[in-house]
């Protein structure tokens, strides 16, 4: 009885901020999914870090040219080979009332440590000192190149909020991957909105955080409502039936519908994560011989694949990094002469070809299924025979965990947005114990490449480090360790009369809280 | 009718008993539910770590006794992604199936009657063929074509209807919330019932037709005319009330047949019911969630059958259901 008089209330509440916020600017959101949990630090993924960085800061963000912007850190220095002295924006208030401190990121990035996904990219970290309410010290067990790059992923959560027991004797801290826990349903952060209403699957109700610390930010949206919608089509018909204001992501096939609509925005951006095919060298003899992967990097059209198939929508590559990424080396141009390519077959001894396995998603990648469809007729005509398997991304990861085909593929988005990311998974020697090369799937395996990629590592000169990953790029192209196709783009639909185009990134997390509308 | 219902009662523990082994069985095939828990560098170790916590490592025997322990106590597991209850989560989802099953009931009872009946005693006007033209179409075009062309048509195109979602609900009782309570709720769910009702419409459309004309050649209908009763009479009281019958049994197989539709037609609509929550855990390899959703649904479809079975004995006394129990 209780519970229900409680839900009614609770109902109540809602209905009548919902009536008071629609007042005020309202802007509602449809993503493909919603976020899975309010804890910061139990899955990293995109969802995870676009809720972040509306309901917390991190101490720097990414800008749209990929470069650092101080937030909740004021300012950085370098103070030995090791140390990086960060001191705090003052006056941060989180929204359970309590001041921010060094204290506070402290915890957080013991929290940081414990969660099976974050800890990966911490490890080189050691500690956080704190020196004083607003000063602290980020320690590195090596001279480390990354330490900005990995502030982006410490969002200080409120740590006396999250200390303590819950009623039924729960830590407040833990992070509990599938099950129940405090920080998965309740949340205290800096960021511009609070939590109001949530129902997963259904919707988020953002509010602005009245003691904002950004007072500088032009952001004046007071209520954003966070609907998932799974299906593109309806995604688009809810933009343009004006149901809701912005969408995220705007399939391919409708990109020309949403740019010719009235009173419609459409904002596309080249993205960062890479498309790739990887070819087993444990399972076909022939791809040992890197004049046959040239072969097939020459026979591979990406830049049709992404004129006829992604219809314009990505960057034909020829390397992992995108521009602006360190490593990303504008030498290094897309292969395609089919002759060239037969020429390589005939050289290595394979005229006559070959028949070989291929296997993709069809749910993950953007078009995943066509692209694998289009390069195994490509590969037709250099002999080889392809026998293409696609399936849904649920299945295909056991199966690309197994290596079960000799060609297979594979998207990734460095999450350190960081060129050595992309070797170290996809295409280092493969290494149980350091977990190198841990979605190799072709086995290749190069020495001299993995040296570049440890040595780059602790190498903290930026202009000299940017060298070795470009050198490393160069090894990798030669030797056709992968097959790149492109990045893929990223696009939002919003309503006219918004700064959609201001506050969205190459990284997927829209600044939500710097949204003007008019 | 006891006996029967005793005899129903054991049939519906075997057939749950079945469902539940296949849905157990077909999970190990779904994939790996790892992969939708963690990011993508999380280590092999840490990975393996996880499987054990979640007793994935267990033989298959171990796995499927602790479930059905757990199931005979009544919890059918924690989904991964909801993080709650299995049966739970399935309980706040079912209310806006179920509605949503109403509203396209509705539409078909409303609809299939005086268009059944309409062809059946004019079949050869220009409107019956156009009905029976559109019948055919309504049955060829798959659901979530028919559902998406209506949110083109009528949203984006009109903007008479919302494109998505549930609107304004209000909260009755427990887990029940209704769209029928404001007029924001009933215009969010015209089209989802429309597009869920196409496909059951014509069926029955057809259904009523071919029995009422069966009904309206028999001596008994022949015998009425000549004793010269009003036409509406002998159609609407006396040929329909036979007609029924098939139409009931065929109902109540398809209202289960139903609620398996609604998986297309709530991911069109983004309609926060159970089928879209299905389609949605099959694609998260959220199993738990699975194994309870089939064993649910498998439970709804075994009760509607028995229901069916007893409501066929009420129309028609010629069904002796002792006997059936026997």
């Amino acid at each position: 009885m209780t519970k229900f008089v409680r839900s009614l209330t609770a109902a109540a509440v809602v209905a009548t901020m919902a009536s008071a916020a629609f007042a005020e600017n309202t802007v509602r959101v449809a993503y493909d999914a919603d976020p899975v949990s309010l804890d910061p630090h139990e899955q990293l993924s995109g969802g995870t870090l676009q809720l972040s960085h509306m309901v917390f800061d991190p101490l720097v963000r990414w800008t749209q040219d990929l470069q650092f912007e101080a937030r909740l850190a004021e300012s950085w220095e370098q103070i030995d080979d090791t140390t990086m002295r960060f001191k705090l924006k003052s006056g941060v208030k989180f929204h359970s009332g309590n001041m921010l401190t060094a204290k506070d990121v402290d915890w957080t990035f013991d929290r940081l440590k414990q969660s099976d996904d974050f800890k990966g990219i911490f490890a080189q970290f050691t500690d956080v000192e704190v020196i004083d309410d607003m000063t602290f010290d980020l320690k590195t067990s090596e001279p480390y190149p990354l330490v900005l790059h990995t502030a982006t992923y410490i969002f200080p959560m409120d740590s006396a909020f999250y200390t303590g027991e819950t009623d039924d004797g729960k830590d407040k801290a833990e992070i509990v991957k599938h099950g129940d826990s405090f920080a998965s349903r309740n949340v205290s952060g800096t960021g511009p909105y609070t939590i109001s209403e949530r129902e997963q699957g259904v919707k988020v109700v953002f509010n602005r955080f009245a003691d904002y610390w950004d007072t500088d930010s032009k952001g004046n949206v007071d209520t954003i409502v966070l609907t998932p919608i799974k299906e593109d089509p309806t995604r688009v018909a809810a933009l343009l039936s004006g149901d809701v204001d912005f969408i995220a992501p705007v399939p391919p096939t409708d990109l020309q519908r949403v740019a010719d609509a009235e009173g419609v925005d459409l904002i596309t951006m080249a993205g960062t994560r890479i498309i790739t095919f990887q070819m087993n060298q444990d399972r076909v003899e022939a791809f040992k011989d890197a004049r046959v992967r040239q072969a097939i990097d020459y026979a591979v059209n990406n830049a049709g694949i992404v004129d006829r198939i992604m219809r314009g929508f990505g960057t034909v590559g020829a390397q992992a990094s995108p521009a602006g990424y360190l490593g990303h080396d504008p030498a290094l141009t897309p292969r395609f002469d089919v002759e060239k390519a037969k020429a390589l077959m005939a050289e290595a001894g394979y005229a006559d070809g070959f028949s070989i396995t291929m296997m993709a998603p069809n749910n993950r990648y953007v078009n995943d299924d066509k692209i694998a469809q289009a390069v195994a007729s490509m590969l037709a005509q250099i002999n080889i025979k392809v026998d293409l398997q696609t399936m849904p991304k649920a299945q295909y990861w056991p199966a690309f965990d197994e290596r079960a085909a000799d060609m297979m593929m594979i998207g990734w988005h460095a999450d350190t947005e960081d060129s050595a990311n992309f070797h170290q998974f996809l295409s280092a020697c493969p290494d149980e114990a350091t977990g190198n090369g841990q979605y190799n799937s072709g086995a290749y395996c190069n020495e001299e490449a993995d040296a570049l990629m440890i040595a780059t590592n602790t190498e903290t000169d930026q202009a000299k480090r940017g060298e070795m990953l470009k050198k490393l790029e160069g090894i990798l192209y030669e030797e056709a360790a992968f097959i790149p196709l492109h990045w893929q783009n990223l696009a939002w639909g919003s309503k006219a009369g918004m700064n959609t185009g201001e506050i969205v990134n190459a990284l997927n997390f829209p600044y939500f809280g710097d949204l003007v509308v008019e | 009718m006891f006996a029967y219902l005793v005899k129903r009662v054991f049939q519906a523990i075997a057939v749950m008993f079945v469902i539940s082994l296949i849905a157990f069985a077909i999970q190990g095939n779904l994939g790996d539910p790892l992969r939708e828990l963690v990011g993508q560098s999380v280590s092999e170790e840490v990975r393996q770590q996880l499987r054990d916590e979640l007793g994935l490592n267990d033989s298959f025997m171990t796995q499927y006794l602790r479930f059905a322990g757990n199931a005979l106590q009544g919890d059918l597991g924690t989904s991964y992604f909801f993080k709650e209850p299995a049966l739970d989560v399935i309980m706040k989802k079912l209310p806006a199936t179920l509605e949503l099953v109403l509203g396209a009931t509705i539409i078909i009872i409303g609809l299939s009657i005086p268009l059944g009946v309409y062809t059946a005693i004019k079949p050869d006007s220009i409107l019956s063929r156009i009905i029976m033209g559109l019948s055919i179409i309504g049955i060829s075009v798959p659901v979530f074509l028919t559902a998406i062309l209506m949110i083109f048509v009528f949203s984006v195109n009109y903007g008479w209807f919302p494109s998505f979602g549930r609107g304004d609900v209000v909260h009755v009782w427990g887990y029940w919330e209704t769209n029928f309570a404001t007029a924001d709720g009933w215009m969010h769910i015209i089209l989802p019932s429309i597009a869920l009702a196409s496909i059951m419409l014509p069926l029955f459309v057809r259904l009523i037709r071919a029995e009422m004309m069966e009904v309206l050649q028999s001596e008994y209908v022949k015998y009425a005319v000549a004793k010269g009763i009003r036409p509406w009479r002998i159609y609407f009281v006396h040929a329909l009330k036979n007609t029924l019958l098939p139409v009931i049994t065929v109902g109540g197989v398809q209202i289960g047949t139903m609620v398996a539709y609604t998986i297309l037609t709530e991911t069109v609509f983004q309609w926060p019911g159970m089928g879209f929550m299905f389609l949605e855990a099959v694609n998260r390899v959220d199993t738990p969630l699975i194994v309870a959703y089939l064993i649910v649904v498998g439970f709804i479809f075994v009760v509607t059958n028995t229901i069916v079975d007893l409501i066929y004995g009420l129309v028609n006394p010629t069904v002796n259901l002792a006997r059936m129990g026997a």
